[in-house]
């Protein structure tokens, strides 16, 4: 079993998580065309490289960052939200 | 005929001659150039060498021909999806490969025994009725079955009624059948040779030359070529193939994990798939049990395996077919799969202009090709989308046109 580091709980089976996806910018609500929000609810940057992500340990649902590469499968670092967003930032 | 198999076996012309032939130099420009010879390239290339005349047409692969996912799929061949839209497409791909052996000169071992669809749940048996009389107005040979006659369909089965998970029903759909899939590849790019289209292996595209707007050729790793059109159809690198054009995709690329037994003297003539319990069996001609399920837990471009999918591939099978536990794993392999939102595929123009996709195939592509490659080949050399694929269109997310069959798809094989 692949194990994944999780921020608040330790080592932990992959298993245990759920990956929701890279960290992207909602477009602004009042000035996005109906494109643009169809291109951000659909679209995906499908990176074959270093990517960040959200990711969520479910037993205890807490959420943070992981950095992994989807080329060879390595988690390079996981790290809570807190470190990109300091209070009262947007995504 | 035995005395005909020796004459044949001792004639000095045995063996027969390379299927293939390999041209050596690149010309400067081709009227099309087809990204990626797999099933799905090569069928766009016959087709628009055979159906429409345009021979001056190069397939170009990074590695060699029905390398990629054309030879990593679990070669299930159906129609029975929940959209019209859908089964009227996989349907004219079903119909395409009755005779698709003949039309190739080259043996598919095409085998249509028929597809059982497990259901475990009420809400499945629901969405079973809705196929089954989609399914029966588009003219494909499906049906709802009880538990008696899944018996009879396939006597092996284990279907105790105080399992976990009762078989509750199933569907049964006397179109379903499997198919060699490296011979498809193969079989097309013979025949697309000898109309003149000409086959590069080992020549990645590098970049897509972009001219006033429109596409207007390719860079590879041989040097650069000029083109008319330009069409990708590279399954798992859709992604990356497509921002070289500039165009982002809908498209998340999952792993998907099979495995095969050691051969077992023959006791499962249809194929059997459980949506619920994340597996589909079937047995090949060489006896062995060719087992598939769900896709990988997250995204990645990676083909390692997994132990973890891997058991959970044999302990679903076991609550079907408790008597294989002693049955070796002879092989296991993963392919790269590009999903869409819809589980449905990309095909048709995309925003540049000369440029062609044939993307999202996600987990549903071999059954596909021959139909793909007849229609995408139609569209490229008509510019007229023809209505078959036109619900399939990238334009389909921006409009919220979605063609969901996420539930006919996912592990269903």
């Amino acid at each position: 079993m692949k194990v994944m580091r999780c921020p608040l709980n330790g080592e932990r089976n992959i298993s245990e998580f759920t990956c929701f996806g890279e960290l992207t910018d909602p477009p602004a609500p009042d000035e996005a065309s109906d494109a643009e929000w169809a291109a951000y609810l659909w679209n995906s940057n499908n990176t074959a490289g270093v990517v960040r992500e959200w990711w969520c340990h479910l037993p205890t649902s807490y959420w943070f960052i992981a950095e992994r590469n989807t080329v060879t499968d390595e988690i390079l670092r996981t790290y809570p939200a807190a470190e990109l967003f300091a209070k009262g930032d947007k995504a | 005929m035995p005395f005909g198999l020796l004459k044949y076996g001792l004639r000095k012309r045995y063996p027969a001659g390379p299927d293939l032939s390999w041209p050596s130099d690149l010309k400067s420009r081709y009227d099309v150039v087809v990204i990626g010879g797999g099933g799905h390239g090569l069928a766009i290339a016959y087709h628009l060498a055979k159906d429409w005349g345009i021979h001056d047409v190069c397939v170009l692969d990074k590695g060699y021909i029905g390398g990629g996912n054309t030879a990593r799929n679990t070669t299930v061949i159906r129609s029975n999806y929940i959209t019209p839209e859908s089964v009227r497409f996989y349907k004219a791909a079903v119909d395409l490969f009755g005779t698709l052996s003949s039309e190739l000169g080259f043996n598919l071992m095409y085998s249509q025994r028929g597809q059982l669809t497990l259901a475990h749940s009420d809400a499945t048996i629901r969405t079973f009725r809705l196929r089954a009389e989609v399914g029966k107005f588009l003219g494909t040979r499906i049906e709802m079955v009880d538990r008696a006659q899944i018996h009879e369909i396939v006597p092996s089965l284990h279907m105790p009624e105080d399992a976990r998970y009762p078989i509750l029903g199933g569907l049964w759909h006397e179109d379903g059948g499997t198919a060699r899939h490296d011979a498809l590849a193969w079989g097309y790019a013979a025949r697309a040779q000898e109309f003149g289209v000409e086959v590069h292996q080992r020549t990645e595209v590098t970049g897509i030359r972009i001219e006033k707007g429109r596409a207007a050729g390719v860079e590879t790793s041989r040097g650069a070529i000029g083109a008319g059109q330009v069409v990708q159809a590279v399954a798992g690198m859709s992604s990356a193939v497509a921002k070289m054009a500039g165009i982002v995709l809908p498209i998340r690329t999952y792993p998907l994990q099979a495995m095969v037994t050691q051969p077992l003297k023959p006791f499962l003539d249809p194929l059997v798939s459980s949506a619920g319990l994340h597996v589909y069996v079937s047995q090949s001609a060489r006896g062995e049990l060719v087992i598939g399920g769900g896709s990988d837990p997250y995204e990645l471009y990676s083909t390692r395996p997994t132990l973890e999918m891997k058991e959970g591939l044999a302990q679903h099978l076991l609550e079907l077919f408790p008597f294989l536990a002693n049955v070796q794993i002879l092989r296991q392999w993963a392919g790269i799969t590009d999903m869409t939102p819809d589980y449905s595929p990309i095909m048709g123009r995309s925003p540049l202009e000369n440029y062609w996709l044939d993307a999202g195939w996600g987990t549903y592509g071999f059954k596909a090709t021959p139909a793909s490659g007849k229609y995408m080949a139609q569209a490229i050399a008509t510019g007229a989308v023809p209505e078959i694929i036109a619900p399939f269109g990238l334009e389909r997310f921006a409009t919220m046109d979605l063609v969901n069959e996420m539930g006919a798809t996912a592990a269903s094989h």
